[in-house]
Order: structure tokens, then sequence, then C-alpha cells
């Protein structure tokens, strides 16, 4: 049995709660990160942490990237989208490739 | 490309000969397991950006709805309104193996009593965009739920992907290359001293032959001379 997190400011994640997601408000990155460690030690499956804090905490998410689990997941704030989820993607096709051939023409 | 640093000797050669079949075999197999992850991975990709473009337009209605939501509710009604969520998701996590890489597969579902009544609050003191917030919300849950199972897979099988794309090129340009050549070289080697000892053996004939010769020579002229 495994739980879902969403980190990021409170304006942002609190209607996650409604839908029975933990949420865990941040004002800083350096806060996020300590949340982020704590509750991906605590088994949470999938944690999704807000564009405007993961821009900043790249380096801690890698830890994870090649794990099984947790699964970070960068989503868009109140604030909008910085694209960064996006360019996860194409990260990762480049990486797998060699050559960015599915955004080519963007 | 240079040759690897070893005696030539027949031993050596079959030794030699024997890793070259394992690295052809090794590569074959290498280059069909990345041409699989690959045809698996740009079909994951491309639905793993659509994936995101939907939830991230989904996502921005929701916060638009409710970031109106709380401009005309007070901060404490909202989070008091949000407090006891009626609804949860059960996570189940599994694994399935594709291509020898465990990805995980998440299964969820939501405990809500009525899919219809997820609002943990009563209308009276609640706006309706918070309503519609929480609407679109649970919408766009199994959406984002499979995103983040399409985007660990993703992730998980570009890393393999580079891991083998490395291995079939380190085997293809340098492995097999070496071998080959150093093979050729104690050919070369092997054929090379076979032709010098053909030759001393030749030239000892000779010498022999010759000796032979002489000593009859002498023994003829003796019976001669008698």
């Amino acid at each position: 049995m495994y739980k879902i997190g969403v980190i990021g400011d409170r304006e942002s994640i609190l209607g996650f709660k409604a839908v029975g997601i933990e949420v865990f408000p941040c004002d800083s990155h350096e806060e996020a990160e300590k949340v982020l460690k704590k509750i991906a030690e605590e088994g949470f499956a999938i944690i999704y942490v807000t564009e405007q804090l993961y821009k900043d905490m790249l380096q801690q998410v890698a830890e994870y990237r090649d794990s099984r689990l947790p699964a970070v997941i960068p989503i868009p704030s109140k604030d909008g989208s910085l694209g960064i989820g996006m360019e996860g993607v194409k990260k990762s096709v480049e990486r797998a490739v060699g050559a960015d051939i599915l955004f080519g023409g963007e | 490309m240079e040759r690897l640093n070893v005696n030539p000797t027949r031993m050596m050669l079959t030794t030699l000969k024997r890793r070259l079949a394992t690295a052809r075999r090794g590569h074959k197999l290498m280059k069909d397991k990345r041409d699989q992850l690959m045809k698996g991975f740009l079909e994951l990709a491309r639905e793993n950006k659509r994936l995101r473009e939907e939830v991230e337009k989904e996502l921005a209605k929701v916060y638009e709805s409710f970031s109106v939501a709380s401009a005309v509710m007070s901060q404490e009604v909202l989070e008091e309104a949000l407090m006891f969520p009626k609804q949860g998701v059960e996570l189940e996590v599994s694994g399935k193996n594709v291509m020898s890489v465990d990805v995980p597969v998440f299964d969820y579902k939501t405990t809500a009593s009525d899919s219809a009544d997820i609002y943990p609050y009563g209308f009276a003191s609640t706006s309706g965009e918070l309503d519609a917030a929480i609407y679109g919300l649970s919408g766009v849950l199994p959406l984002m739920l499979d995103l983040a199972a399409k985007e660990k897979e993703a992730a998980m099988l570009a890393a393999e992907l580079e891991k083998t794309r490395r291995r079939v090129n380190a085997l293809e340009y340098v492995k097999i290359p070496q071998l080959e050549m150093t093979i050729k070289y104690i050919v070369m080697k092997l054929d090379e001293n076979e032709r010098g000892n053909q030759t001393r053996l030749m030239k000892v004939k000779d010498m022999i032959l010759k000796e032979a010769i002489e000593e009859k020579r002498e023994r003829d002229e003796e019976a001669y001379g008698a």
C-alpha cells in the first residue's frame, strides 16, 4: 500500500487534498528537499513537485531518477508551466536515442 | 586500432577465436535488444508527451477555478473545507519486466463511496468555483497517475537504452575489430614461423644430402685406389 504526495506552494497544491493526495506545502526549495527526502523513505510511490520548486532541486531529484521508486514528477503550479516537465521528456529521449528526434520541430 | 598485446601462440589464437565468437554473438543480441527497446521507447515517449500536454492543460484550468475560489473565500474557510478529504487513493505498485528492466506499474483505486459525492464540505459556506476545481482535479487525477507511470518507465528505459547503445558501439567499433586484428596478426606470425621452419628443414636436408654424397665419393675413390 503506497501513498501519493505533492510538494509545492500552499496555494497551488491545497486542492489536491480533496482527492486523497497528501499535500506538503513548502515555501523554499531547501525545505522542499528535506520534505522530499523524508517522504521518499516513507513509502510514497509517486511524488509530484511543482516546477517552481523542482527547478532548484534537480540534483536531488536526479538521485531518484534511475531507481524504481519513488517517481518524482514535475507538475505546473498555479503560476503556469515553466516547460520543465516537457524538458524532462525531451531529455530522456535525447539520452536514449542520442539525439532529439521527437521534438525537433519545436 | 591497436591490436592486443599477446604472445602469438596457437593457444592464444584458440582463446581469441572463442572470444571473438562470443563478442559477435553478444553484439547481435545487444543490437536486437537495442532495437526492441528503441521501438518501445519511442512509442512511450510520444505517449508521454501527449499525456503531459494534457495534464498541464487540465491543471491550468483547475488552478484557474481554484484561485477564483480562494479569492472569494477566506483562507480559513477554504482550508477548513478541505481539511477532511472524503476521497482517498489506494495505490498498489507491482512490477513488469520490459527487456530485463524492472519498471513499476501503478494500480490505483479511489476509495470514494460515491463518485458523484467527492466534495468533503457542505455547500453553504463554499463557492461554486471550489466545486469546479475539485471536480476538475478528480478528473485529472487518473491522467496524472498515468503520467507518473509513463514518465518513470520512460526514464528507466532511457537509462537502459543508453547503456545498451554504448555496449553495442563498444563491441562493434572497438572490441570486435581489435580481436579480428589480433587474430590476423597471430595467424600471420604463425604462418611466417611455419615458412621459416620449412626453409630451415630444406636447408638441413640439403646439407645432409651433400655430406652423404661426399662420403660416398670418398669411399668410391678408396675402392678404386685399392
